[in-house]
């Protein structure tokens, strides 16, 4: 489905375009320039699905957007407790925004375990829509409310909508033929409906949707679409919702081009898959189910038909060895993982870091230590991703700053591989892979060329005249070594974990030699090529906030608060971890005030400290969740106060 | 010493994928330039010497050959191989020559490893290849011991074992490592021993023919730490009442003029030694390395007293045709071109919903 936006006006006229449906003219409608809406109910409730369906309603009526999902470990956590609530927010808007929100305007709560575990987070006057179906006085009881607060006026202050979801969901699927149990789990699509009208979504996409992801069960299928009429029309004759909102799309915020919604995980997938077709080289992707690095192996087992190969590993060690094994045969070889996935596959990696093979890591960061927080984001994965191996053993970290970018990160992460003949370390985070946004479809022909050069033939000449292959002889560009791949005829090489003589390859445990190697390796990540570190300082400020990864979308959310506010604050954001870019160490020293915001208790600010001696200062927040833009903006306002 | 060269792989279809060589080849070509390490006098040289020599009946071209090894004296097999090779970590070699494999299907890929390796540290790895049945000859090298780390028991010392380690004795039971294998759906197992250069060459020949993953159990002496460990099947006298030679298709029979001869127990459904007579001669079980059950090859596998080694089976245990992984991945990838054709870059990034912003 393709949708033109070339002006707001041209989707406000509330008339019916086809299949499209728009709400009617009898009631009144506001213009917003912005929402943020959080679906929350049970984690079997679908709210998941519900603010996927909205997110891409919302994509492709071309409002800006981001997304937050949220949900527990548990697949189906204890129904009705706190601890199982699962929620989905969304915010869009008719201007560039950069994260999903702080304060939902609108909560949708299933049961009273999704509004007691959310209502702390919405401002005053918010909308909440409840399914009072669920406000039993044992559900609530459950979650420990005494009374019930859609009656004791603990709600005053919000703008509540009580609504008999399962009721009505039920009533309206009377005509088919389906249990009541059956006919309730439809009731997200009638609170979809519902929302749908509210703010004036395409309904077309969600009906496409339902009609293929139940294909098979045809009867379903009409009976969620049902469901989800029936909210539309519930919201459109009731009384209770005398208000719609538009938010036009957000044209203006976005260059032209073709967009679409995407998230972190696919965004890397594509890059993945890019990269092998840019590089003309199979991709080969070893990797052990975990969350949240799950989806980028769904995905990209999907894509066979572009030569990719994905082998579900016995464990994380062995997906990492099979991808090195391929590497070593000439694809271009990736496992995903998250941080407990990095720990097991350190040997690994350093046996890459040896060999100098290319070889790409993505870490999907979620809450740690040990099993941690497995469904929360955090970027505490830092110094395991620098400093994870025995003995000397650089390895390059770049990191996504959002969803969309994922896709580039993917391909900066594999021209740094295929270049230094190294395995690159990627750092995205579960924030960023659940995340979605609208994404600009790049064009086949603007993608770079990461095309590579195997060995054909001998590269040195011993003093006898001989010519022969020498495997550890190095580019004296990059320091690369090169790649040899088996089948290539007189280039019969053994690589391995032992040290080598520089140039032969062969073993050798001579002291200098080692100290040499060392040096080696480490000059080569030193001298990778990476682009200066761009700051944006519009008025000469004192105080510098450095950020690195999923924090660009809160840390510049704030400067943008700051900036309105009247405040002076510069703004870098590192994309490369490791090496540093080259004028890092210049823009430091520019600032009085440095300010480092991380999702750890301070990694990035650890290592800047050290390389550079500059009093950078750790504002930290390690709670599973991306920072608040407020809260941001509070305390950078505090260090340029401090 | 095998100095010709035969033309006959291009009918071995395990290895019709990968190319042969231009010009016959000896022993001598297969030989790098690296000096041999291994303590003098261990079993690993009689292997070495073995896998070069058989190396030219293959005929394939040599860099299209890839020997990977994990960690300990067998794993610096590769350097002495002058094929493509990669000498690993601990344990991990199956995991590495999977992914080669699965990518490379041009290619000879084989897996060099010990008892340590394959079974204590890389267990998993090996018992997973084993069950893909990816296109791999993994030799494990079986002392008993580990040698490089100076002596301690492995997971193939028998019980009460006397090491550095165990002062008192070993308290683990040992794996058997064909036991192991056949229930980890091998589909081609089999044992033989360093210093039988005729036999160990007859299994690797039947191994290189095998699609899939085959494992070979070598019975390899280390001198030094677990000296004389495989010498009751190596000594004439003793090796009478210890050595079983498994052919395929022919009554089990050992010891002196076949004196000895193994039947299959009624009650219980065990096999079992006796001595041939004309009563029970009818009985002995012919082997059959091609059964579709694994049920006798694992009884062959249990008949051995893993103290005395007395009753020990060598030769193929079993070699049955089965799927192979790396045939399989590659299907898949051309079904999916059938059903999908090529994949198209742009119209993947584009997906299903967009919207166009024209300015």
């Amino acid at each position: 489905m393709t949708s033109q936006v070339s002006s707001p006006a041209e989707q406000t006229d509330g008339t019916v375009v086809g299949e499209q449906r728009k709400p009617g003219g009898v009631k009144d409608v506001r213009r917003l320039d912005r929402v943020i809406i959080r679906f929350a109910g049970d984690s079997g409730d679908g709210m998941q699905l519900t603010g996927d369906r909205f997110t891409s309603e919302t994509a492709s009526f071309g409002n800006d957007l981001s997304t937050l999902p949220n949900f527990p470990a548990e697949i189906r956590a204890p129904a009705g407790t706190l601890p199982g609530v699962s929620s989905f927010q969304l915010h869009f808007a008719d201007h560039d925004i950069l994260t999903p929100g702080d304060a939902p305007n609108v909560l949708v709560a299933m049961n009273p375990a999704a509004l007691k575990a959310n209502i702390g987070d919405l401002p005053r006057g918010a909308e909440i829509i409840v399914n009072t179906d669920e406000f039993t006085k044992r559900a609530m009881q459950k979650v420990g409310y005494a009374s019930s607060p859609l009656e004791d006026g603990s709600l005053d202050g919000y703008n509540l909508h009580p609504v008999p979801l399962t009721t009505l969901t039920v009533e309206a699927l009377k005509e088919f033929d389906l249990s009541r149990k059956e006919a309730e789990r439809s009731k997200n699509m009638f609170a979809l409906g519902l929302l749908s009208w509210m703010y004036h979504r395409p309904t077309e996409g969600t009906e496409k949707f339902l009609k293929s992801k139940f294909a098979k069960k045809p009867d379903i299928a009409e009976a969620n679409i049902a469901a989800f009429r029936a909210g539309w029309n519930f919201g459109e004759t009731t009384e209770d919702f005398a208000v719609s909102y538009e938010v036009a799309p957000a044209a203006k915020a976005f260059p032209v081009g073709t967009y679409r919604n995407i998230s972190g995980n696919l965004a890397l997938s594509y890059g993945l898959v890019t990269a092998s077709r840019q590089a003309d080289l199979p991709l080969f992707l070893g990797s052990y189910p975990i969350t949240p690095a799950s989806d980028i192996l769904h995905e990209l087992s999907k894509h066979k038909n572009f030569g990719v190969r994905t082998f579900q590993a016995e464990d994380e060690i062995a997906g990492i060895g099979a991808a090195l094994g391929a590497a070593f045969g000439g694809s271009l070889a990736v496992t995903t993982t998250s941080g407990p996935g990095v720990a097991l596959k350190s040997e690994t990696i350093g046996l890459a870091v040896s060999l100098e093979l290319p070889l790409l890591i993505v870490d999907i960061q979620r809450g740690g230590p040990s099993t941690g927080l497995p469904t929360k984001t955090e970027q505490a994965d830092l110094l395991q991703a620098m400093y994870g191996r025995n003995g000397e053993a650089p390895v390059p970290v770049i990191a996504p700053c959002t969803p969309g970018d994922c896709f580039d990160a993917a391909l900066e992460a594999a021209r740094i591989a295929l270049t230094y003949r190294t395995p690159v370390m990627l750092l995205s985070d579960g924030y960023l892979a659940n995340g979605s946004e609208p994404w600009r479809i790049p064009e086949v022909d603007e993608l770079p060329d990461l095309s590579v050069q195997f060995a054909s033939g001998p590269n040195h000449t011993l003093a006898d005249g001989t010519e022969v292959f020498w495997p550890y002889k190095r580019d004296p560009k990059t320091l690369a070594r090169p790649w040899a791949v088996p089948g290539t005829p007189g280039l019969e090489h053994r690589i391995g974990g032992i040290e080598k003589q520089d140039g032969t390859g062969n073993i050798s445990y001579d002291p200098a030699n080692h100290d040499f190697m060392v040096r080696t390796r480490q000059a080569k990540i030193d001298g990778i090529d990476v682009p200066d570190v761009e700051v944006d300082d519009p008025h000469g400020a004192e105080t510098l906030v450095l950020g690195w990864g999923s924090t660009y979308g809160p840390i510049t959310a704030a400067v943008r608060r700051l900036r309105a506010a009247g405040e002076s604050i510069a703004q870098a954001h590192l994309r490369h971890l490791n090496p540093f870019p080259r004028n890092l160490g210049t823009v430091l020293k520019r600032y009085p005030k440095v300010v480092i915001p991380e999702m750890n208790l301070g990694q990035l600010a650890t290592l800047v400290r050290a390389k550079y001696l500059v009093d950078a200062h750790s504002y930290n927040q390690v709670n599973g969740m991306p920072f608040k833009a407020e809260q941001l903006a509070t305390a950078l306002k505090e260090a340029i106060d401090g | 010493m095998a100095e010709t060269s035969t033309e006959g792989t291009g009918t071995i279809e395990a290895l019709s994928l990968v190319p042969k060589a231009e010009a016959r080849q000896s022993m001598k070509d297969f030989k790098s330039d690296q000096e041999v390490r291994w303590c003098p006098g261990c079993g690993d040289y009689a292997i070495l010497a073995a896998v070069q020599g058989f190396m030219p009946e293959l005929g394939l071209a040599k860099e299209n050959i890839v020997f990977v090894s994990g960690i300990g004296c067998s794993s610096r097999f590769p350097y002495y191989m002058n094929t493509y090779g990669m000498h690993s970590i601990h344990g991990r070699a199956p995991a590495i020559a999977t992914g080669l494999a699965s990518t490379r299907r041009d290619l000879s890929v084989w897996v060099v490893t010990g008892d340590g390796d394959a079974l204590s540290i890389g267990g998993n790895h090996l018992i997973h290849a084993l069950r893909r049945n990816v296109n791999l000859k993994i030799l494990l090298f079986n002392n008993r011991i580990y040698g490089l780390t100076k002596g301690q028991y492995s997971p193939t010392s028998e019980v009460g074992k006397i090491t550095k380690s165990t002062p008192m004795g070993s308290l683990d039971a040992p794996f058997n490592p064909v036991s192991l294998a056949l229930g980890a759906e091998a589909s081609f197992v089999a044992r033989t021993i360093d210093s039988d250069r005729k036999h160990l060459t007859q299994v690797l020949r039947a191994a290189s023919a095998h699609q899939g993953t085959a494992l070979i159990e070598i019975y390899q002496n280390c001198n030094i730490f677990n000296d004389g460990a495989f010498d009751a099947l190596k000594d004439r006298q003793s090796a009478e009442e210890a050595l079983i030679h498994l052919e395929h298709g022919q009554p089990i029979r050992f010891g002196a003029d076949g004196t000895r001869g193994v039947v299959r127990n009624a009650a219980t459904g065990d096999l079992e030694v006796v001595t041939v007579t004309p009563e029970n001669e009818a009985r002995l079980v012919v082997h059959d390395a091609h059964a579709a059950s694994p049920t006798t090859a694992f009884a062959l596998s249990r008949l051995a007293d893993p103290d005395n080694l007395h009753h020990t089976p060598i030769g193929v245990f079993r070699s049955v045709e089965r799927p192979v992984y790396d045939t399989q991945m590659a299907d898949q990838l051309d079904e999916a071109v059938e059903q999908h054709g090529k994949g198209d870059l742009a119209a993947l990034l584009a997906g299903g919903d967009t919207w166009t912003v024209v300015g």
